[in-house]
C-alpha cells in the first residue's frame, strides 16, 4: 500500500496481554497489537482463531477476562461500543448491519440525527451531510435510495460512512471482501487508500491472502487464540504468511497424477431449465462427465449454474433435455432416486442445503439413509447405537472437530461444516460426485482439504462435476473444462489448453480466439 | 337516505374506535418487533378497569385513563416475558389472552359482589359537540361522537407523526428492523421495546375502556368478542402503519354498523349470519389481501445479544 502516511510516533491502539474466554474456551490468549496512525494493519488468522474476538474486545462488544487496552495513550476502562463511538473508534462488520427498508442517509445517521426543533428528524439535513462526507473521502453514494435496492458494495460503504459520520478515527473491517466481487475489492482498496491519506488508521480482519498483500502495510498472524508474529507486508511471500497462520506448510496446488479418463458417467443433453420467475435460465446444456476426471465449469455466477444443479439432483423440474447418470435416465428423478443412482452432490450452500444445523453430527450423517438396515428396524425405530456408532466413525476418519457425535452442526466453524457435508456424501454408494462452490468461505487449511477429497475421488476412478465462480479453483483442479455462459456450455477444454484470459473472456460472453 | 347514511356513519366510527386504539397498540408494538397477539386480552382487561373505575369514582375519564394504566401494567408482563427473557412472543401473547379476561372476571366476582359484570356507570365518556346539530340529523350522527372516537384519531395521527417524523420514530422503526444495526449505534433495543410494549397495553386498554364507557356502559364477560383479533387483522391488512390501521378498522366499523343498520330494516337476513359479518369479513381479507411482505423485517424475533 506503500507507507508514506504512517506516523510511527503515534500510537493509536495498543493492546497488552489481552485474554479473552467464553467458559473454559480460551479465544484469546494473551495478544499484543500495536498499530500507529495512518497504519493498514491485517489480523490474519483462520476462521475461529480468535480475530474477531479481538476485535470485538477493541471495539467494546466483548469485556476482556484480561489485558489493557490504550486508545491515543489513553487507557480503556468500563468499555462498550458506545464510548468506542466517542473514542473515534468505528467497526464495519461483515455481516452489514444496515435497515432494508431505510435510505442510506437515515442508516448512516441513525442514533445520531440531525433534528430541527425537538426530536424532530431533519431529513434534508441528514442528506447534505452524507453527501459531504463522501465526497471528502470518495466514497460515492445516493443518500435517498433505499439499502434494499442498492449493491453490496453500495451497502459496505453506507457501513463505513457510518463509522465517518459518528467521527471515526480507527476503523475496524471485519472480512471487507468476503461478499465484494473482484471490482468492488479493487474499490475497496482504492477507498482504504483514500481513508489513510486523510488520516485514518485501519484494521482489517481478514484470512484471505492476497488481500495483506494488496492492501496491507503491516499484518498481525493470530492461530489458535494466540499471537503469532507481527510483520512487514512487504517482507514476506503470501506462503510464509499462510504457514504462520495454519501452522504448517500449505500447498497452494494440489498435485495429481495423469489419468486415463474411464467411462461415460454423467450426460446431459440439450437441458433446458427455467427458474422461479419462469425465465429459461439453462438454455440447450450438453455436458458429459467422465470417470477418473474431474470437470471444471467455470462460469460467473447466475448463469444458470443453480438451476442446471438443481434440475440434476430433482430439485427442479425439466422443461426440456435428457440427463443420464450411469446409465440410467434420471431426468425427472425425485432426489432420493437420484441419490440411490450414484450421484452425490455437496451442495453450494451448506447451511441451507447442506446440513441441518439443529441436528447433531450423526443425525446429519444419516440423512440420506435413516431408514435403511442398520440405522432404522422394519417397523421403523431409529437405532441409535448404531447412528452413533457411525457417527463416531466418520468424525474420526474425516478428522471433523470438535470430535463429539452430539455437538450441533450449527455450532461448528464452517470448514467444518463442510467436512461433515463431505463425510456424509462421499461415504454413500456413488460414482459421481457433484460439488458446487465447495470452498466459499473457507480458510486456506479446509481449502486444501476440500481439493485434497475431490482429487482423491477423481484417483478412485469416480467422475467429479465441480462448479465454481472461482477461476483459480477451476484452474488448479480440473482436467477439463467447461465454461458456462447464459444456461449453455459454450466451450469445453482440456486442462492447460486454454489461458485464464481466455477462459474469462468466454465466461463474459466473449468469443475465444481459434 | 341521508339520514340512513349518517347513522351507519356513525355507527362505523362509534365501532371502529375500540379498534383503532387496538390496532395502534398492535402496530406500535410489532413496529418495535415485538409481537402482541395479546391485544384481545388488554381490551378486556382495559374495559374492566375503566368500567370499575369509572362506576366507583363517577368519572368516566378516571375510568378511561384507568383501562390504559390496567392494561399497561398487564402489557409489561408481555414486555418482561418478550424482552428481558427472550420468550416465544406468540405464547406470551396467547397468555395475555387468558390473563387479560380471567383477571377481569375474578376481580369484578371480588369488586362487585360476585357478579362476574360491573354495574353500570351512571356517567358515560361525553359526545364530542352536543346539542350543535339538530337530533337525528346527518350531521349530528356522523360528527356528534364520543370524546373517546375523537381521542382515537388523534391518536392515529399522532402516532403516524411520531413514527414517520421524529428521531424517536426512526430508533423505533430501526429497532423494528434491524434491532442488531440500532444496538450497535447505541440505541437501547430494551427502552424502546420496552415502552413500545407498554404503550401497546396502554392503548389497548384505552379501547377497552372506550368500550365499556362510550359503546356499552359496563364490562360483562362477552363485551370484547373478538375485537382484538380483527384489531390484529386490521393492523396487518393496514400494513403495519397507523394510517393504514385506522383505514382498515373503519372498514370493519362498517361492516358492524351495516349489521345493525341492515338489522333495524325491513331486509330479512336472519342475525345470527349479520352477526358473522365482521368476522367473514376478516377472515375474506386476511385470505385474499393479506401478505407479511410488509411486516418489520424483526418482528417476532427476541433480540439477544452475542
Amino acid at each position: 500500500m506503500g507507507k508514506e502516511y504512517i506516523d510511527y510516533d503515534n500510537i493509536v491502539v495498543e493492546m497488552k496481554g489481552i485474554v479473552k474466554k467464553f467458559g473454559d474456551f480460551t479465544a484469546n490468549d494473551h495478544i499484543d497489537l500495536t498499530v500507529h496512525k495512518g497504519e493498514v494493519h491485517a489480523l490474519l488468522g483462520e476462521n475461529g482463531a480468535g480475530k474477531s474476538t479481538l476485535m470485538n474486545v477493541l471495539y467494546g462488544f466483548y469485556e476482556s477476562t484480561e489485558g489493557e487496552i490504550f486508545v491515543n495513550g489513553e487507557k480503556l476502562t468500563d468499555h462498550s461500543p458506545t464510548n468506542s463511538i466517542a473514542k473515534g473508534i468505528g467497526m464495519v462488520h461483515q455481516h452489514f448491519m444496515l435497515v432494508q427498508n431505510f435510505t442510506v442517509a437515515e442508516n448512516i445517521v441513525l442514533g445520531n440525527e440531525p433534528v430541527k426543533g425537538k426530536g424532530l428528524m431533519d431529513r434534508e439535513q441528514a442528506i447534505k451531510e452524507v453527501r459531504e462526507l463522501s465526497e471528502r473521502y470518495g466514497l460515492y453514494v445516493e443518500p435517498e435510495a433505499k439499502i434494499q435496492d442498492i449493491s453490496v458494495g453500495m451497502q459496505q460503504r453506507v457501513e463505513i460512512l457510518k463509522t465517518l459520520y459518528r467521527g471515526a478515527e480507527i476503523l475496524i473491517l471485519d472480512e471487507p471482501t468476503a461478499v465484494l466481487t473482484p471490482q468492488e475489492i479493487e474499490e475497496l482498496i482504492d477507498i482504504i487508500h483514500n481513508l489513510v491519506k486523510e488520516g485514518k488508521t485501519i484494521i482489517i480482519i481478514t484470512h484471505k491472502l492476497n488481500e495483506v498483500k494488496s492492501a496491507c502495510d503491516y499484518c498481525t498472524i493470530i492461530r489458535r487464540g494466540v499471537r503469532i508474529d507481527t510483520v512487514d507486508v512487504d517482507d514476506v511471500s503470501q506462503k510464509d504468511l499462510a504457514e504462520k497462520m495454519v501452522g504448517r506448510s500449505v500447498e497452494f496446488k494440489v498435485e495429481k497424477e495423469e489419468l486415463e479418463a474411464g467411462d461415460l458417467i454423467l450426460k446431459v443433453e440439450d437441458l433446458h431449465v427455467r427458474d422461479n420467475r419462469n425465465i429459461q435460465k439453462v438454455k440447450g446444456l450438453n455436458l458429459e462427465v467422465y470417470q477418473g476426471e474431474i470437470l471444471g465449469v467455470a462460469g460467473v455466477d447466475g448463469n444458470g449454474q443453480s438451476e442446471f444443479l438443481e434440475a440434476i439432483n430433482g430439485l427442479r423440474d425439466v422443461e426440456s433435455g435428457k440427463i443420464t447418470a450411469g446409465g440410467v435416465d434420471i431426468t425427472y428423478a425425485k432426489p432420493k432416486d437420484v441419490n440411490e443412482s450414484g450421484v452425490v452432490i455437496i451442495p453450494e450452500d451448506r447451511q441451507k442445503r447442506g446440513l441441518v444445523l439443529d441436528f447433531n453430527l450423526a443425525e446429519n450423517f444419516i440423512l440420506q439413509k435413516f431408514k435403511k438396515n442398520p440405522f432404522a428396524s422394519e417397523r421403523g425405530i431409529l437405532a441409535d447405537d448404531e447412528i452413533y456408532k457411525y457417527g463416531e466413525r466418520l468424525i474420526k476418519e474425516f478428522d471433523i472437530r470438535p470430535p463429539k457425535v452430539k455437538q450441533l452442526a450449527g455450532e461448528l466453524s464452517g470448514g467444518n461444516q463442510q467436512k461433515v457435508v463431505i463425510a456424509r456424501e462421499i461415504s454413500n454408494v456413488h460414482d459421481l460426485l457433484i460439488a458446487v462452490q465447495p470452498t466459499r468461505g473457507l480458510d486456506v487449511g479446509a481449502i486444501e482439504y476440500v481439493h485434497k477429497s475431490l482429487v482423491e475421488e477423481r484417483n478412485k476412478g469416480r467422475g467429479v462435476l465441480l462448479i465454481s465462480f472461482e477461476l483459480d479453483e477451476i484452474m488448479g483442479m480440473s482436467d477439463r473444462i467447461a465454461v458456462i455462459y447464459e444456461g449453455e456450455i459454450v466451450k469445453v477444454f482440456k486442462a492447460g489448453e486454454a489461458t485464464e484470459k481466455e477462459i474469462g473472456l468466454l465466461m463474459a460472453g466473449g468469443e475465444a480466439n481459434e | 337516505m341521508i339520514g340512513s347514511l349518517g347513522f351507519v356513519l356513525g355507527t362505523t366510527l362509534m365501532y371502529a374506535t375500540p379498534l383503532i386504539y387496538a390496532s395502534l397498540g398492535g402496530v406500535i408494538s410489532e413496529r418495535s418487533g415485538v409481537i402482541n397477539i395479546g391485544l384481545e386480552g388488554l381490551l378486556a382487561f382495559g374495559a374492566f378497569a375503566g368500567a370499575t373505575v369509572g362506576y366507583y369514582t363517577g368519572n368516566p375519564w378516571l375510568g378511561f385513563i384507568a383501562g390504559g394504566v390496567g392494561s399497561g401494567l398487564i402489557g409489561l408482563i408481555h414486555a418482561i416475558s418478550s424482552v428481558t427473557f427472550h420468550g416465544d412472543q406468540v405464547v406470551s401473547g396467547i397468555a395475555i389472552n387468558f390473563i387479560g379476561p380471567g383477571l377481569a372476571i375474578f376481580l369484578s366476582r371480588k369488586f362487585f359482589s360476585g357478579a362476574a359484570m360491573t354495574i353500570p356507570v351512571e356517567y358515560k365518556i361525553p359526545k364530542f359537540l352536543p346539542g350543535v346539530f339538530p337530533k337525528y340529523s346527518f350531521l349530528d350522527n356522523l360528527l356528534n361522537q364520543d370524546w373517546t372516537t375523537v381521542i382515537a384519531i388523534l391518536c392515529a395521527v399522532v402516532m403516524w407523526f411520531i413514527l414517520y417524523k421524529t428521531v424517536l420514530g426512526l430508533r423505533i422503526l430501526s429497532v423494528g428492523e434491524n434491532p442488531e444495526a440500532a444496538d450497535t449505534l447505541g440505541i437501547s433495543v430494551r427502552k424502546i421495546r420496552y415502552s413500545c410494549v407498554i404503550m401497546s397495553g396502554v392503548l389497548a386498554g384505552l379501547g377497552g375502556a372506550s368500550m365499556s364507557l362510550a359503546v356499552a356502559s359496563n364490562f360483562f364477560p362477552t363485551l370484547i368478542s373478538g375485537h382484538g383479533f380483527i384489531a390484529l387483522a386490521a393492523m396487518i391488512f393496514g400494513q403495519w402503519k397507523p394510517h393504514g390501521a385506522l383505514g382498515a378498522c373503519l372498514i370493519f366499523g362498517l361492516a358492524q354498523a351495516l349489521v345493525i343498520f341492515l338489522g333495524s330494516t325491513s331486509i330479512s337476513i336472519s342475525s345470527e349470519l349479520l352477526s358473522m359479518m365482521p368476522y367473514i369479513l376478516t377472515l375474506v381479507i386476511l385470505l385474499g389481501f393479506v401478505s407479511s411482505a410488509n411486516a418489520p423485517a424483526a418482528d417476532g424475533q427476541p433480540y439477544e445479544k452475542e
